[in-house]
């Protein structure tokens, strides 16, 4: 594992983040959060994006996809993470269109990512249910067969880009009792179906995410993703995927809070002196700094390892999210302790990157979730 | 096949050839091995001999040229060598401040004369170096240091004190910053750079016992010790540049030894060995250790340590790829020697009272050894530079924060 940019992942770093500078500053962020807009992003940005193949890099070139991997599409995403871009590389690329394509050989597959590669069809997966937390397998959602159909029932919560998808990725449980990993299996709900409600819902850091209610919808056999009672270990395998994603959009977000914090500590004066003269808030940026130096090689690791099918991928996925958990909190409490005064106001974005922090520590598993399973991997 | 994997296959049948059989499983870190120097001693015979037909072949210094006693091996070929000494489970034939600290200076700093007559010995083991830099008033601030140097015709006669000189007691040349002009505008400009015989019956070298008993630093007196000006590395009062380079590459050596190699995990199935430890000191519940914090604290000090390392080979992977190094040496020192530093103490707290042991009977060898190695690690963030300076480096010189 060569952990070093080559030539062509410089280029798509470098193009992305020129692109992502020109379509999507930070303002453009705050305007739509600002506008209450409940899609909240641009089908037609993302449409453009997905011109620049960037929505099809880590999918087979069998399937419609540009053949590369997550060592390239973590470079798309951290330049997006850099300025809060919305468009739905989580939630609908990673989740939706990586159940997709790991689920195996299916009419769904066929009909599905190719939509999704070239961005005219979006596709969320549902993994959260109220009260499971980071728990995959906490699933009350019930699938009952009935004839050669299934009949759906349940509620889920914070469903990443939902709002304004086409289709959504339900676990539901076949058999067995929440918690368990057998007997859960994933369907593809078109949200126009009979039955289903998707209802946004309004986060701190204002992504896109929606409650799904699921009152007896039906489902034809042929919507099923994967093997039936199968899906639990899909599930984790997609889950994986989408960690390291959301790991690269947080390094972006907090490498963006960082510089920030640097630009302040070099214009502001008090006591006639630039601050970031201060030995006290010098020695603050140095260990954010190093923070963010570590939790570049993780992310830099993990997406490799996923590439590769490495044997330690589980525990270098777990060793990114927890080292860029707490490196993004870092940064971004000492950033805002930094602006001080202004930074406690909603008119600076370093609030913004506070509050994404947050949120991306909570979703997938905290630093203390992934250190403990670093430790049930390594046998304590 | 490649050219790399053919070198390998040759390494390997040279090797297999050349290891003495009494050298296999002996301790490989950073820090054990045979140090050379005409006061050597060799635990085991096969040490000697392990020495000597690695230096007949260049490799106890890989990559340097050819011409002084190296291995001419680019950094890839060094690479697999070391890869393939620890396929076989045998140490570094040499190890040391000579090949570490003053050869690369060398190399880079000084002069024709100065590589022939200085190189060769540090290949073949027959010198050994240590570092005379600190002095009782000159701790953090480096360049105040006041050991003298006047010129007397063709020398300079050195009077002065310096303190935590590594093994001093057991080198045999120092390589020294001393004060060659006490009147130049800045202090850092009056500094030069000298080599020292420490036969000179002027050196008296006392070593200082530290709070873990045990007395790896010296302190190193020059009384009127006459050193011909030919002993000068790069010019005279330009000492300052030579001291921060020899700098980067202590810090990066205390990095290696400290953080980026002893923390990966097994890759068998087994447990790492801080958890095996835990599981040893506080029992196991379910397959798991039985206290959750410690398992906790076990874990985190696993992943600081992976997160560590994968950084210092991100460094590594960029200098092959032919990217400039950055400053990251500064960031390797504080980093990899705080995450020693804890490491230590969690393996103290996981020993609990079986840490408490000074020496002698009713207590077990290896954690009377963790105790002492703990209390020696408290000096970790304080030698080669505090912390609190590696912070201000990484603030100026990394960060470009304003002074």
């Amino acid at each position: 594992m060569q952990l070093v940019l080559n030539e062509d992942q410089e280029l798509i770093a470098k193009t992305a983040r020129d692109f992502v500078d020109e379509h999507s500053p930070v303002s453009r962020f705050r305007a739509l959060r600002d506008s209450g807009e409940e899609v909240g992003y641009s089908r037609a940005l993302f449409k453009e994006m997905a011109e620049l193949g960037w929505a099809g890099i880590p999918f087979d070139e069998k399937l419609g996809g540009a053949g590369m991997g997550f060592a390239e599409l973590v470079l798309i995403v951290e330049a997006l993470g850099r300025n809060l871009a919305p468009e739905p590389f989580l939630g609908g690329v990673t989740m939706g269109g990586c159940a997709l394509a790991l689920g195996g050989e299916s009419g769904l597959r066929e009909a599905w990512l190719p939509g999704v590669i070239d961005a005219s069809k979006i596709v969320a997966l549902a993994h959260q249910e109220a009260g499971g937390r980071y728990d995959l397998f906490a699933i009350g959602t019930t699938a009952e067969a009935s004839g050669d159909r299934y009949i759906l029932t349940g509620e889920k919560t914070q469903v990443l880009d939902a709002v304004g998808a086409d289709a959504v990725i339900i676990p539901a449980r076949t058999s067995g009792q929440s918690g368990d990993r057998d007997g859960i299996t994933l369907f593809l709900v078109e949200t126009n179906s009979k039955g289903l409600a998707i209802e946004r819902q309004t986060r701190l850091d204002y992504r896109n995410a929606a409650v799904i209610r699921l009152e007896g919808v039906e489902c034809s056999a042929t919507s099923v993703l994967g093997n039936v009672g199968e899906g639990g270990a899909l599930l984790e395998e997609v889950i994986d995927r989408a960690t390291v994603v959301l790991c690269a959009e947080m390094l972006g977000g907090m490498s963006e809070a960082f510089d920030l914090t640097l630009e302040y500590l070099k214009t502001r004066d008090q006591f006639g002196v630039r601050i970031g003269t201060f030995q006290g808030l010098q020695h603050r940026a140095a260990k954010v700094y190093m923070e963010i130096e570590l939790a570049r090689s993780t992310v830099m690791a993990a997406s490799r390892a996923l590439d590769a099918g490495d044997k330690q991928t589980a525990q270098l996925v777990s060793l990114a999210k927890a080292r860029c958990s707490d490196a993004y909190i870092h940064a971004t409490n000492e950033g805002v302790q930094i602006f001080a005064g202004v930074g406690m106001t909603d008119e600076y974005d370093i609030g913004f990157y506070m509050k994404r922090a947050r949120a991306s520590e909570l979703t997938f598993g905290d630093a203390a979730f992934h250190r403990d399973r670093w430790a049930k991997l390594g046998n304590y | 096949m490649s050219d790399l994997e053919t070198f390998r296959q040759q390494t390997r049948a040279w090797l297999e050839a050349n290891v003495p059989n009494d050298i296999v499983g002996l301790p490989a870190g950073e820090l054990e091995g045979t140090w050379g120097g005409k006061r050597a001693t060799y635990p085991v015979p096969g040490l000697k001999t392990w020495l000597d037909v690695m230096a007949d072949k260049g490799w106890t210094a890989p990559t340097w040229p050819t011409e002084y006693g190296g291995g001419g091996l680019d950094p890839d070929e060094a690479k697999v060598l070391t890869q393939e000494m620890r396929a076989l489970k045998v140490p570094a034939p040499l190890i040391g401040f000579g090949l570490t600290m003053i050869g690369p200076t060398l190399l880079r700093f000084g002069n024709d004369e100065q590589k022939k007559e200085h190189l060769p010995k540090i290949c073949r083991g027959e010198i050994r170096w240590c570092q005379g830099y600190s002095e009782p008033g000159s701790g953090s601030d480096l360049a105040s240091l006041q050991t003298k140097a006047v010129r007397d015709g063709d020398d300079f006669v050195i009077t002065g004190t310096k303190v935590w000189t590594s093994y001093a007691d057991q080198a045999d040349w120092i390589f020294a910053l001393v004060r060659s002009n006490p009147d130049a505008p800045k202090k850092q400009e009056g500094i030069t750079f000298i080599l020292i015989d420490m036969d000179d019956p002027g050196v008296k070298v006392s070593p200082i016992l530290l709070i873990s008993g045990k007395s790896p630093f010296c302190e190193t007196h020059f009384t009127d010790v006459r050193v011909p000006v030919e002993n000068v590395v790069h010019k005279i009062d330009a000492g300052w540049t030579v001291a921060k380079a020899l700098l980067g590459h202590e810090r990066t050596m205390i990095a290696d030894a400290f953080g980026g190699s002893g923390a990966k995990p097994r890759k068998d199935a087994g447990r790492s060995f801080l958890s095996d430890l835990a599981v040893q000191h506080v029992g196991e519940a379910d397959g798991r250790v039985s206290d959750a914090i410690l398992r906790d604290e076990v874990a985190a000090m696993e992943m600081d340590s992976r997160a560590f390392g994968l950084t210092v080979q991100r460094t590594k992977d960029a200098a092959r790829a032919g990217h400039q190094p950055g400053s990251e040496s500064s960031m390797f020192k504080v980093y990899g020697t705080e995450l020693n530093m804890q490491r230590y103490e969690l393996m103290v707290r996981i020993l609990g009272p079986d840490a408490l042991g000074w020496e002698g009977e009713g207590f077990d060898e290896a954690d009377l050894n963790t105790t002492r190695e703990w209390l020696r690690s408290r000096g970790n963030s304080i030698e080669g530079g505090t912390s609190e300076i590696q912070l201000n480096i990484i603030a100026k010189h990394v960060l470009g924060l304003p002074v």
